[in-house]
């Protein structure tokens, strides 16, 4: 790659740092009072009580548990997608990688918000941190939702750090390149990075030990938020598919909200040049399979609860497949699967635009999923004279409006802080030479090391 | 500290400079090479290339898996509560904090191996030119015996003087 590329790229990828339209403050302007909205929707229900919500018996879990489990899930895109892409060498996940994290961690920001918005007095959050309180009561570590808490914890702080330790080299370009206060604050977030064969070394070793470490923390995690539902004996919830289920899904979400993200991306950035078709393609190929998986997850919890044919699992079967649920069921089939196979499937159409309306299909599909999983067990569970239905109250609506708008919005405000493809691990993507590595030299070094162009 | 340093448009003319540097006798540990990005391909990169980070990272996490483990018989010996018929020091929920833990100290202790390796923050000024940022590579040698040798040698494998 000769210097005149490598300062296309620079310019090509901080021109969204530097340049600011209209159009810009407006979509601020836009999503910041939808997520005021939300704000004022939350201290409504703190002031007046859990009771503006349509959570009532039997129903205590609904549209916060459902947006909790769905962020959490879309979180899959980027972190796990991304470790996973880098320890299989996949080098089309260079433009990637970034964007992708960067979901990740926004969405679990988000998904960790419901269940202290659920709480409805969140001043007591604390009260799940195992520290002791001053009633000398300590959490129950043998609750599933205490270990929310550490499958959250672990998998935000993992993926905060793999995505801000690439970053130094590009906080650094970035002191370079640019002037005024900017340069002083890129220039204390690059901690001083000068790019030495010992700086390069050590951050590619680390980054391998934490794409190892966050792959298996990934997993937990969407195993752990099935855990909160298979751990109880609720109808078409203890079941021991779901941490599978669970994880297939989140990571089927997470491709889906990561293709999106990455085509607005494209257009509102021109990054025409850097976001190909390929990159598209293959993360078709990737939500293909994760549709396949869905689908055959899917087939797997019904057919296991129809042959068992026990009362209490039957009538929420029937309730999702012919009763009242049975809309959102068919509407979730249509989304997840239907549409989007021969989308992906068909070569022709597996084009960007076939991409995107697939991949916006199974965001919705997936959300009705979580929603599914979540109301229709708790509606008809065992005793009949328990039966009820729920109705999604405006504050809760509010809420979960603003929360999509603070994803965008967060995501926004990212980009125009930091390249949204990270320069330099694009740069190194374009080295052209093989590895002059001799076999004793890669036998010292030891694969895991080893940085693959 | 004296360095003396030259910027090199392509990785190849980089690496011939070191080479010479070589041949006259500099010693490999003054040499400092910079760039943008890492060219795992060139020689001159595989210096410092053995590391700890993981069996550092491998400490972490068996002292996460201790405190993991310390926190859950602590925590349930201290309100000894039966809950769902399960024993009080519960084993199989108490896998999934001392995993979790395990994998938090296991990432914690490689960020940190990875700041003190990398000497990060800089606390001191180093050598370092702005013009790396733009895809140049910087050879440089710190307290060279022979200035006007070092300089030549630079100059003669393309380099332009810093």
């Amino acid at each position: 790659m000769d210097l005149k590329t490598e300062q296309k790229i620079n310019a090509d990828l901080l021109r969204p740092l530097r340049q600011t339209s209209i159009g810009f403050y407006a979509l601020v302007g836009f999503l910041g009072t939808i997520v005021l909205a939300g704000a004022g929707a939350w201290f409504y229900q703190m002031w007046n009580g859990l009771a503006v919500a349509g959570i009532k018996f039997p129903i205590y879990w609904a549209f916060y548990i459902t947006n909790f489990v769905f962020w959490i899930g879309i979180s899959h895109a980027g972190t796990l997608i991304s470790a996973i892409l880098r320890l299989v060498n996949a080098t089309w996940r260079r433009p990637v990688t970034r964007c992708a994290e960067v979901i990740t961690v926004f969405s679990l920001m988000i998904g960790a918000m419901f269940p202290i918005i659920h709480l409805g007095r969140p001043w007591l959050a604390w009260y799940l941190i195992p520290i002791p309180n001053e009633r000398g009561l300590w959490p129950n570590l043998r609750s599933p939702l205490a270990w929310d808490f550490f499958a959250i914890s672990t998998y935000l702080t993992g993926s905060m750090l793999f995505l801000l330790l690439p970053m130094i080299p590009d906080f650094a370009l970035m002191r370079d390149q640019m002037t005024g206060w900017r340069r002083r604050v890129y220039s204390a977030l690059a901690l001083g990075w000068q790019g030495t064969t010992k700086q390069w070394h050590r951050l590619e070793a680390a980054m391998q030990v934490m794409a190892i470490a966050i792959v298996p923390v990934a997993i937990s995690v969407h195993t752990i938020v099935s855990f909160d539902f298979s751990m109880s004996p609720v109808p078409m919830w203890h079941s021991t598919v779901f941490g599978p289920y669970f994880v297939a899904g989140a990571i089927f979400s997470g491709i889906a909200a990561l293709i999106v993200a990455m085509a607005i991306l494209r257009k509102a950035l021109h990054l025409e040049e850097y976001l190909h078709p390929v990159h598209f393609q293959n993360l078709g190929k990737l939500l293909l399979l994760m549709s396949l998986l869905w689908g055959y997850f899917t087939f797997v919890e019904r057919l296991t609860t129809w042959y068992g044919n026990e009362p209490a699992e039957m009538a929420v079967f029937w309730e999702t497949q012919t009763g009242s649920y049975a809309p959102l069921f068919w509407t979730m089939v249509f989304c997840n699967f239907l549409l989007p196979f021969p989308i992906l499937a068909i070569k022709k159409l597996r084009t960007i635009t076939g991409c995107v309306i697939a991949s916006s299909t199974i965001v919705v599909g997936m959300w009705l999923e979580r929603f599914l999983i979540v109301v229709p067990s708790l509606a008809t569970k065992h005793l009949p004279y328990t039966w009820s239905s729920y109705r999604p109250q405006p504050v809760e609506i509010m809420i979960t409006i603003a929360t999509f708008a603070g994803m965008v919005l967060l995501y926004t405000l990212f980009s125009k802080a930091v390249p949204i493809i990270s320069i330099w691990e694009l740069k190194v993507g374009g080295h052209g030479r093989a590895l002059p590595m001799t076999a004793e030299e890669d036998e010292k070094q030891g694969a895991l090391w080893r940085v693959r162009p | 500290m004296k360095t003396i340093y030259g910027l090199y448009t392509d990785p190849d003319s980089a690496q011939q400079a070191v080479n010479d540097l070589r041949h006259g006798g500099v010693p490999d540990r003054s040499i400092v090479v910079i760039t943008s990005q890492p060219y795992e391909e060139y020689e001159f990169s595989h210096r410092y290339k053995p590391t700890w980070i993981f069996w550092i990272a491998a400490a972490g996490g068996v002292l996460g898996l201790l405190a993991g483990l310390g926190l859950a018989l602590v925590t349930e010996t201290s309100w000894p509560i039966v809950v769902g018929g399960m024993p009080i020091v519960a084993w199989w929920p108490n896998i999934i904090i001392m995993f979790e833990m395990t994998m938090m100290g296991a990432i914690l202790a490689t960020v940190v191996a990875l700041f003190i390796t990398a000497e990060l923050p800089a606390t001191q000024s180093r050598v370092y030119d702005p013009e790396v940022s733009d895809g140049k590579i910087m050879v440089a040698v710190e307290e060279p015996q022979d200035p006007s040798y070092v300089e030549r040698t630079l100059v003669n494998a393309g380099g332009k003087m810093g």
